[in-house]
């Protein structure tokens, strides 16, 4: 197990460094960040005041170099628009988005699950047709046409629900949530529902499929044999088969979700982190740029080793360790 | 509703529930939300020269000049600005104005605000630009300023305007503080940038008070009952950012916001219909085509071909290229009607602007004529760079043109990129041609001759933004001759001059100006403004 650890651990600490190569040499080739920041009026002087003051001036290796330096003594630099050091600006932006992704997560799971598995049960019945024709919908609609058609039936044509925006926020233990307030909670269902639809429909996909396969193998029949009910034989030993491959892709696609939410964070006017990455990306903010994906790296590095842990706990076929035979 | 009701019990009670309402004080003020296409990066009044912060600030921070929607400059803080020679303006302040902290507004405020702008830590494009030339600043008494400059500046009541006043108290400043150029004494530790997100250091003068400053998320101010000009009209402004333009109206639709900024032009029909009041002026931004007219050794102009030198330095060819263009199809087809075709470079009545200034006419046989003319009969080819995601409709206006180019025998072809890849390459002089705008913050000519048509010379700041490299020594001679008249009259004469001489050597192709809309729900309505801002104190109850 600790073997295993330290092994995961190198390969992570290469994969960051390449990414932090990547990132910074790509972000440096869009273009000159000062054109975007210095006022048009701005004499020569003022520019190159600009850009000393940023660093900019100095050759590509260089910035590379201090960045590197910077980055292992935990800083990440400071947003060129906000002045504030870049992970903070992201972090004040990253409530607002696990919100979402969890929120997200968990309508898929809770009702992606039970549909899954009704529908593998019961493949040929009407009701098993119907779940799987609506998952096929849920994955093939564009996600931000969808969400644009969420808001004009529900906010605009209805007036149930309001458009965008976060709503009213509570700080608890120093973090603004909505999820404590109507209003917060009023604002989190349409952006939730666009963003948990094509995981749904996923979760649905697979459980159904793992459902059908499960009900086929040899335990099934043996705990019916042994005389099991049907609804602990569903419940509890076809339930734990078909959670592993539900768990690897949920882990996947949770980090996605947070990471890359742009579009319904776009749609709904949500002020998470994926808005924040458009933004900086728009205006050359650099250090948030780079700073967002490089935290964007460590958070599927560490969702990775979570689903791996997760399975090792569900599967006792699955040994962490590589020593063993 | 003036039918005689029969007194019941309940409506007594009512009555009595009404007028005690009434008699506890004064009635509520109503609230208004906002949907703002692009966020202020600061709550600081002098960290971001930028259009969102200019217009955060003036709610919370003024300055002592205003200007009015079409941009006039009018009394804020100061009731009277007067030249008293060449190089000294005597300011007089406004009596008994108090700060949101109770304080009252003197001199000691505004030479500490002079003096804190060029301390701002890393502003990304500072005010500094506009306090330079002071050479000193003088407070005879509390409520008199005395400003020195080393040239003439007739524009240092325009520059003022830019500059939102802080408390000095609020701000940690000592009881006196003197203006020194290079550092001046008395000033404390003066706040940062990140500091004023908190309402007890955003400490102005403005109709409004910060009440919460959440970025990404919104801001919220709340009505100053003891402002000079009067208690607003709104109890509390809520302003969102919601930078994609479809959300933003899906927003006011669905009564989210009661007010949004430059709704898509497509979107317009649809608001209208649904009840929804569209109100548009002219704004101060003009569309223009920069044409690459250096004639430096060793420079060949990047995207023509077809051609052995630059046709461009052909004035019948940029002639012909400004006469090919149908500037009405443009404005009713691409923009919907929604902008106005441009002869000079700014709108009349801005100053330094002539009334029914000629727009170059559409006469593609004309055009023909004058390529033939110039030694193209057969047309060259050439590129026109344009970005995609900055001004309103960029890169289809850019594919007009080039449609109308090609008519003419020029063949067109486009180059669009996004904003930030864009200037880039614009100030590298990739371009022989390319499409972009300029908005003239200070609203007069001065601005926009310098900054398009003047000779590039960045080291005395001016035609900053002539990528083009148009240079024409007597326009240069009139504009920099305007730009140090105090004469308000003589300087409008000269601006003029210059604006018609210029023009007439078509230095550059002026396509329109934007025209901005905004839309408001039932009962509201918004004066639009040439700067673009939207401010809470523009908004019309009705």
């Amino acid at each position: 197990m600790l073997t295993y650890l330290f092994q995961r651990f190198g390969q992570a600490l290469i994969t960051i460094a390449a990414m932090a190569l990547l990132v910074f040499v790509g972000v440096y080739a869009i273009a000159d960040p000062i054109d975007m920041l210095a006022a048009p009026d701005a004499t020569a002087d003022e520019r190159a005041a600009i850009a000393a003051r940023l660093g900019l001036d100095r050759p590509l290796p260089v910035q590379f170099a201090t960045f590197a330096w910077n980055a292992l003594h935990g800083d990440l630099g400071r947003s060129f628009v906000y002045n504030e050091p870049a992970v903070q600006v992201i972090l004040q932006r990253l409530p607002a988005t696990l919100e979402l992704a969890f929120t997200a997560l968990a309508i898929a799971v809770v009702v992606g699950l039970p549909l899954g598995l009704w529908a593998g049960l019961r493949p040929e019945s009407a009701s098993g047709r119907t779940i799987m024709a609506g998952s096929i919908l849920g994955f093939s609609l564009p996600n931000f046409w969808q969400g644009l058609m969420l808001v004009l039936v529900f906010a605009v044509t209805l007036g149930w629900l309001p458009a965008g925006g976060r709503g009213e926020t509570v700080r608890v233990l120093g973090i603004e949530t909505g999820l404590l307030t109507l209003d917060g909670l009023r604002h989190l269902v349409l952006p939730a529902l666009n963003l948990a639809l094509f995981k749904l429909a996923v979760v649905i996909r697979l459980a159904r499929a793992g459902t059908r396969e499960a009900m086929l193998q040899d335990f099934v029949r043996f705990a019916r044999a042994k005389g099991l009910s049907p609804s602990r034989i569903v419940g509890v030993h076809v339930l734990k088969t078909i959670l592993l491959p539900v768990i690897t892709v949920i882990g996947l696609e949770l980090g996605s979700m947070i990471a890359f939410a742009v579009v319904t964070e776009t749609v709904f006017a949500w002020p998470g982190i994926g808005k924040l990455l458009i933004d900086s990306i728009n205006r050359l903010d650099r250090p948030v740029v780079v700073a967002y994906l490089m935290l964007t790296v460590c958070l599927f590095i560490v969702i990775n080793l979570v689903v791996d842990l997760i399975y090792a706990a569900l599967d006792p076929r699955v040994r962490l360790s590589e020593s063993e035979p | 509703m003036n039918r005689p009701l029969p007194l019941r019990r309940s409506t007594v009670a009512f009555a009595l529930v009404a007028g005690f309402t009434v008699l506890s004080g004064p009635v509520q003020a109503r609230d208004l939300r906002v949907g703002l296409s692009a966020e202020a990066t600061s709550m600081d009044p002098h960290f971001h020269n930028l259009g969102p912060n200019n217009a955060l600030r003036r709610h919370v921070f003024e300055g002592l000049i205003g200007t009015d929607p079409d941009q006039r400059l009018v009394p804020a803080l100061a009731l009277s600005w007067t030249p008293r020679d060449a190089t000294t303006w005597e300011i007089r302040l406004r009596p008994n104005v108090t700060f949101s902290d109770g304080t009252p507004f003197t001199a000691r405020d505004v030479v500490y605000t002079f003096c804190r702008i060029p301390l701002v830590e890393n502003s990304p494009s500072s005010f500094a630009t506009f306090v330079r030339p002071m050479e000193s600043v003088e407070t005879p008494d509390p409520l008199t300023l005395v400003v020195r400059t080393a040239n003439p500046l007739p524009l240092l009541p325009t520059n003022l305007t830019a500059l939102g006043i802080l408390s000095a108290k609020a701000s940690g400043a000592a009881e006196t503080v003197r203006f020194r150029k290079g550092g001046c004494e008395g000033m404390g530790t003066p706040p940062k940038s990140t500091d004023f997100g908190n309402p007890a250091v955003a400490v102005g003068t403005g109709p409004y008070r910060l009440k919460e400053y959440q970025r990404g998320t919104q801001v919220v101010l709340t009505g100053n009952p003891t402002y000079w000009g009067g208690a607003p009209a709104f109890g509390t402004v809520t302003m969102k950012p919601i930078p994609s333009s479809g959300p933003r109206v899906a927003a006011l639709l669905a009564g989210d916001v009661d007010l949004i900024e430059t709704p898509a032009i497509q979107d317009l029909p649809r608001i209208r219909a649904a009840g929804f009041t569209v109100t548009q002026g002219l704004s101060n931004r003009i569309i223009y085509i920069h044409l690459d007219q250096f004639d430096g050794a060793g420079w060949k102009t990047p995207t023509i071909r077809g051609a052995d030198r630059n046709p461009l330095l052909d004035k019948r060819v940029r002639e012909a290229l400004s006469k090919a263009i149908d500037r009405k199809a443009i404005v009713e087809r691409v923009m919907g009607g929604v902008a106005q075709p441009a002869g000079e470079l700014l709108p009349y009545p801005l100053f330094g602007t002539t009334r029914d200034f000629p727009v170059v006419p559409y006469d593609p046989a004309r055009a023909k004529a004058l390529l033939a003319e110039a030694g193209y009969p057969n047309g060259f080819e050439i590129t026109l760079g344009t970005p995609n995601d900055r001004y309103i409709n960029d890169e289809k206006i850019a594919q007009a043109v080039a449609q109308m180019w090609t008519r003419i025998g020029v063949k067109t072809g486009i180059d669009a990129s996004t904003a930030s890849t864009f200037f880039t390459r614009r100030n590298k002089f990739d371009f022989s041609a390319y499409l972009a705008g300029w908005g003239a913050d200070s609203g007069e000519l001065s601005n926009s001759l310098n900054s398009l048509v003047l000779c590039l010379n960045p080291e005395a700041g001016l035609g900053f933004t002539n990528r083009g490299r148009y240079c024409n020594k007597e326009v240069d001679r009139l504009t920099v001759e305007a730009m140090r008249t105090i004469d308000d009259g003589a300087r409008e004469a000269l601006l003029r001059k210059a604006s018609a001489l210029a023009m007439a050597d078509y230095p550059l192709i002026p396509l329109h100006f934007e025209v901005t809309p905004w839309a408001t729900a039932k009962g509201l309505s918004y004066t639009p403004r040439v700067d673009q801002y939207t401010l809470a104190m523009d908004v019309v109850v009705k």
